[in-house]
Order: C-alpha cells, then sequence, then structure tokens
C-alpha cells in the first residue's frame, strides 16, 4: 500500500496499565511452576525416583552401613551423581513444552520481562531440586543419633550440593529452551551433563592441560564439597554456571523473537 | 481472462474519525489526544525467504472493532504477534495505545488484552487459580483480585466452570477462560487472535456475544476467516492476503462497492421445452452459452441434484441481464427451472479478493478442461 500519507497526529500514548515490579512478577511465575510440578505427577516421580535412588547408592553402591563411621561422604556422592540424573527431568518442561503447547505466548505477552519470565521458571524449578535434596535431610539426622555428627561441615556440604543442582537445572533450563520437545530437551541435558560431570575422569590423557579442564568437571567441586569443604571458587564455579546458562536462556528467547 | 476481481484494491479510505464510538471516554476519565489505538506502518515481517507480512499499513481508532480477516497463512497471526510484542517485525513499526511494540513492550502489552489463537492454558490449573496467576501479572492488588475475577467471569459465562481444571473444559469453556484472562486488567485494546476457531456454532455464537459487549466500550481487534463473524460483530472490517491489505471498509460497503452482482440460473437437464423437440444440453455447454451472455463474466456449475444444471454467472456493472438469460434459454429451447440476480454477498467478495493470481489460473483451466 502506498498510501503512507495518511500521517496520523503524534500519538499521545494512552495511560500505561499496571505493570508489576521485578520481583512480584518473578515470584508469581515461580510459585505457579513450582505448584505446576505438583498438579501432574512429575514432581512426585522425580523426588520418589531420587530418594530410592539415593537410598540404593547409599546403602548398597556406598555402603554406608558397613562403613561404621559417622560421615555423610557416600550421602553427598551419591546425591552428587543424581543431581546430574535428575535435573534434566525437572528442568526439561521449563520452556521446551510451554513453547510447544503455546502457553509460552500467553505468558511472554504479559506486561513482563523476559529475565522474569526466565528466573521464575527457574526458580520454581529449583525449588523442586531443593525439596528433594532437603528430604535426604534424614539421612545426617539418622546418623547424627548414631554417633556424633559434625554439623558444620554436612551445612557446608548441602549448600555446596544445593549448588551445584541449581547448576544442573540451570543447564536443563536452557536446554529447554532451545527446543520445542521436552525429550530433546532431557536427553540433551542428561548427556551432555553427563559428559561434563566425567570430564575430570579423562584427565590422564591429557597433562598439562589438565587442571584447566578439571576445572569444568562439575565433579571435581563435587568432590570438594562431598569432604565437606566449601571453597569459595567452588561456590563461584556454580554460581558462574548457573548465571551463563541464564543469560543464554535470556538470548534463546530473544532470538526466537527474531526467527 | 474469465476472473474480473481485482486483486488489489482499498475499498473505502481509511474510516477517520468515524462516529461509531469513537467518542468513548476512557475508564479512568484521563483526556485523550488521540484516537489512534493501533497502527501499523509499513509492517513487514520475513520468516527465512517468506514474507508473512509484507509492508502492512493501517490504523483502529478508539471504539472501533475491527475484523482482520484472511484466509489461513495470510499473516493475520504473525501481525497480531507483533502488536503484542512476542515477535519483533524485520522492518517498519507498528503502535498500540501510543506505545511502540520495540522501544516500550511492556507499555504496550501493559494496555492491552490478548487471545493468541487456540488460546493456550495450563490444563493442569484451576480455572480461578488461572485467573489469579493472571491478575498477578497484571499486577493486580490481591483486595481487588476478588472483584476483578467475579467481573470477568460474569462476562464470560464462566460461573459454571469456576470449580473445573482447564484441562476438563471444553474447547469453547477455554476460549472463555483465556477471553476472562484478557479481559482481567479491564483493557482498553483487545487482540484476539480467531477467538472462535475450533468451536462448535452454537459455542461460537456465545462467543461472539460476548465479543459484541466487551466491544462496546473497547477497540477491538479480532482475526478470523469466518465471514458470519465479522457480520455479526465488526462494524469495519480488513481483508489481508499474503502479509498485504487488499480491502479496507465497512462489510456493507465492501459488498457493495465492489461492484459485482450473480446470476443463479437452473436449467432442466431432462427435458427441453415442450413442443421445442430439442434435447437437453450437456453441463460444458450450458455453462459457455450463459457465460457468453455477459461480456467479461465468469461462470461456474453450482452444485445441484441431477435434474437440472445450476450455474453462477458473476459479472461486474449495474446492468440486469435477467432478460438476456431468458432469451437465451427460450432460443435454445430449454427449460429454465430457476433465475435470479442478487447482490454479491461478504463471503464472496472475500474470495475474490483472496483468492489471487494462481486460484484465477487454476480456475480457468478447470473450466478449460471441462468443455
Amino acid at each position: 500500500m502506498s498510501e503512507t500519507a495518511a500521517v496520523s497526529a503524534p500519538a499521545t500514548a494512552i495511560p500505561r496499565g499496571n505493570v508489576g515490579t521485578m520481583f512480584n512478577n518473578t515470584w508469581a511465575i515461580a510459585k505457579r511452576e513450582f505448584a505446576s510440578y505438583f498438579s501432574s505427577a512429575l514432581g512426585y516421580i522425580v523426588i520418589g525416583m531420587f530418594l530410592l535412588l539415593v537410598g540404593v547408592l547409599v546403602f548398597f553402591v556406598f555402603n554406608f552401613l558397613e562403613r561404621n563411621e559417622a560421615t555423610l561422604q557416600s550421602l553427598f556422592e551419591g546425591v552428587a551423581w543424581l543431581s546430574w540424573a535428575i535435573s534434566p527431568a525437572i528442568a526439561m518442561r521449563t520452556f521446551a513444552e510451554e513453547s510447544r503447547t503455546g502457553t509460552l505466548e500467553m505468558l511472554i505477552t504479559q506486561p513482563v520481562r523476559d529475565w522474569e519470565v526466565i528466573l521464575g521458571k527457574y526458580l520454581g524449578a529449583t525449588g523442586l531440586f531443593a525439596v528433594a535434596l532437603a528430604l535426604t535431610f534424614v539421612y545426617p539426622v539418622a546418623i547424627s543419633k548414631m554417633g556424633d555428627l559434625d554439623w558444620g561441615p554436612v551445612l557446608g556440604g548441602y549448600l555446596g550440593l544445593f549448588l551445584g543442582g541449581a547448576a544442573y537445572v540451570s543447564f536443563g533450563v536452557m536446554v529447554s529452551s532451545y527446543t520445542k520437545d521436552q525429550i530433546t530437551a532431557f536427553f540433551v541435558a542428561f548427556v551432555v551433563g553427563l559428559l561434563f560431570f566425567i570430564l575430570n575422569y579423562i584427565t590422564p590423557a591429557l597433562g598439562s592441560a589438565a587442571p584447566i579442564v578439571v576445572y569444568f568437571s562439575p565433579r571435581y567441586h563435587f568432590d570438594n564439597i562431598a569432604r565437606g569443604v566449601i571453597d569459595l571458587r567452588n561456590v563461584m564455579y556454580f554460581l558462574s554456571v548457573i548465571s551463563v546458562c541464564l543469560l543464554a536462556t535470556a538470548r534463546s528467547l530473544e532470538s526466537r523473537r527474531w526467527s | 481472462m474469465r476472473v474480473t476481481a481485482p486483486t488489489a484494491v482499498v475499498i473505502g479510505a481509511t474510516r477517520g474519525g468515524d462516529d461509531n464510538g469513537t467518542s468513548m471516554t476512557q475508564a479512568n476519565g484521563e483526556a485523550m489526544s488521540t484516537d489512534v489505538m493501533i497502527e501499523a506502518r509499513d509492517l513487514t515481517k520475513i520468516y527465512g525467504t517468506q514474507r508473512a507480512v509484507d509492508r502492512l499499513n493501517f490504523e483502529i481508532r478508539r471504539g472501533e472493532v475491527v475484523g482482520f480477516l484472511g484466509p489461513n497463512g495470510a499473516g493475520k497471526s504473525t501481525t497480531m504477534k507483533i502488536l503484542t510484542c512476542f515477535i519483533s517485525p524485520t522492518e517498519g513499526t507498528a503502535k498500540v495505545g501510543g506505545y511502540d511494540v520495540f522501544n516500550d513492550p511492556l507499555a504496550v502489552r501493559s494496555v492491552l488484552g490478548y487471545l493468541p489463537q487456540r488460546a493456550a492454558l495450563y490444563p493442569e490449573m484451576g480455572v480461578v487459580e488461572y485467573l489469579e496467576f493472571a491478575a498477578d501479572l497484571r499486577a493486580i492488588p490481591k483486595s481487588e483480585q476478588r472483584d476483578r475475577i467475579k467481573k470477568v467471569v460474569k462476562i464470560c459465562g464462566l460461573e459454571e466452570a469456576l470449580r473445573k481444571e482447564i484441562g476438563q473444559l471444553s474447547y469453547g469453556y477455554r476460549q472463555r477462560v483465556g477471553l476472562a484472562q484478557a479481559l482481567i486488567h479491564d483493557p482498553p485494546i483487545l487482540i484476539l487472535d480467531e477467538p472462535t476457531a475450533d468451536l462448535d456454532p452454537n459455542e461460537s455464537a456465545e462467543v461472539i456475544e460476548y465479543i459484541k459487549e466487551i466491544g462496546k466500550t473497547r477497540t477491538v481487534m479480532l482475526s478470523t476467516h469466518d465471514l458470519s463473524e465479522v457480520k455479526a460483530s465488526c462494524a469495519r472490517v480488513l481483508i489481508v492476503n499474503r502479509g498485504k491489505i487488499v480491502a479496507d471498509g465497512a462489510p456493507d460497503d465492501l459488498a457493495a462497492k465492489s461492484g459485482s452482482v450473480r446470476y443463479v440460473v437452473a436449467i432442466d437437464e431432462k427435458a427441453g421445452a415442450k413442443g421445442s423437440g430439442k434435447g437437453p444440453a450437456n453441463a460444458g455447454e450450458v455453462l459457455e452459452a450463459l457465460r457468453s451472455v455477459v461480456k467479461d463474466s465468469t461462470a461456474k456449475e453450482l452444485p445441484s441434484d441431477d435434474r437440472s444444471h445450476v450455474v453462477e454467472v458473476t459479472a461486474k456493472g449495474g446492468d440486469d441481464h435477467r432478460r438476456e438469460f431468458f432469451q437465451l434459454a427460450v432460443d435454445k429451447g430449454w427449460t429454465l427451472l430457476e433465475l435470479r440476480r442478487e447482490a454479491l454477498q461478504l463471503e464472496e467478495v472475500f474470495r475474490q479478493l483472496t483468492v489471487g493470481a494462481d486460484a484465477k489460473a487454476a480456475e480457468t483451466s478447470k473450466s478449460t478442461a471441462k468443455e
């Protein structure tokens, strides 16, 4: 049409509608995301599987009882492994499913900022991981009944495990934002997560590059944490992973707009 | 040469300051210095090599209820996704409520309510729970949420669905929840993408009723490919085809100004006129003979039972050619069962404008093959 001549008067805008505060929007989205795990079976399945497998690992693989010592190393090792395994299941839906069904369009066209959506969903998903992790607290409590337990390292260890799981979830959320298929999201996050996790087993082959490569393996940082040592470098590692993954998620949402 | 339909015309200029409710004032009473609520300037969206929206220009003024019409893939949804800031235009600009979709998406979204195509809702949520979530995102204070929800539930006829989960609802009810969600913050502007798609006729009539009610106090842009809906609810129609606007005006004006009339002629297939001794003609012959009565017309056979040939002849201009059709039948010795002349319906205007060149070619070759 070539009738651009019909110039409208410079539009003076009508009054803005309400726009929520960053905190409120993020919170509303996080709450909904968290609740949605429990209105489907997914939340229960994830938590159930997690607790079951932690039990198996602790009692049968790491021989928790036979070690006969009041340490939680085997628990921490087990949880570290399983965080890698369950976080893709927790995170797979976050964006992939919503983008497939179209609810993402509904959400993003509300007066919310992209990163409120990302952070809200991320916090909701991490919330589920936190619940699963918190339920494993029965082990330290049980051990403290059997003998003296040094709570300092235990709490430090839990902080580390939480950070590690949170980092895995952020990775899963990122993967989920790049696909419309949650199963794809699950497997990609699962396999790539595993590759990173086992990075430090291949270090002998790497020679002088080994320390650098090892630094990228969450396993290395978990190991430190499992010993009950909280090192700022480990914490920084996990926080950086989370930041990078969530920024990449933001990029993914932004690129959708331009595709 | 048969199809005389213009492929791109603007019928009727953009309606400036029309009387239908443009004087309505904003609920909060603030003075309005502009009437243009939705504005697109050279809006273009290119997916890969495909121009989904191609330099679209239009304005929608306060209080208008505008039907955005077009065949599937014409660029209706893409345009709406741009207006609601879900995707960004490749070129051009758009403003909603005076806010630029690119520079101030939050303001744009805050003044509009949007119902995407096939309103996707979280199936596991309850209706009330979902509306509370929508209200939260619209920053409606908790103390006012109950009232707001009550209001939209009433407007959208959701009383009976309140206790249910969204996943248990019929499409019609889901669509109403989507509508309720779009209305929860009492927005001055509504953008509804095919609000009645997938609904059965009753449900769709109900949703249209709700939209009419809503449109009394708001600016509404709704897309559809159902023309009866447009006639029922919209004072103005924008017809879009292949990413371009091909017509803009009131539904009746569009039909009138297209200037075409059609004749429906039914000829008895079995018997010639008494005493003429001639047998009935075959379909191709009848079609060709009837078409040649009026210059520059198109003819096609309409479905009928096996006792008659029913032919529709579409022609330009105001002349009445019924006499000539009658005379033709007499000359040929055919028995004329029916002959009527009528103005083109909006459906046909729509078809003329959107079927385009390739369909024209297809139609010509089809009738050639028949002969």
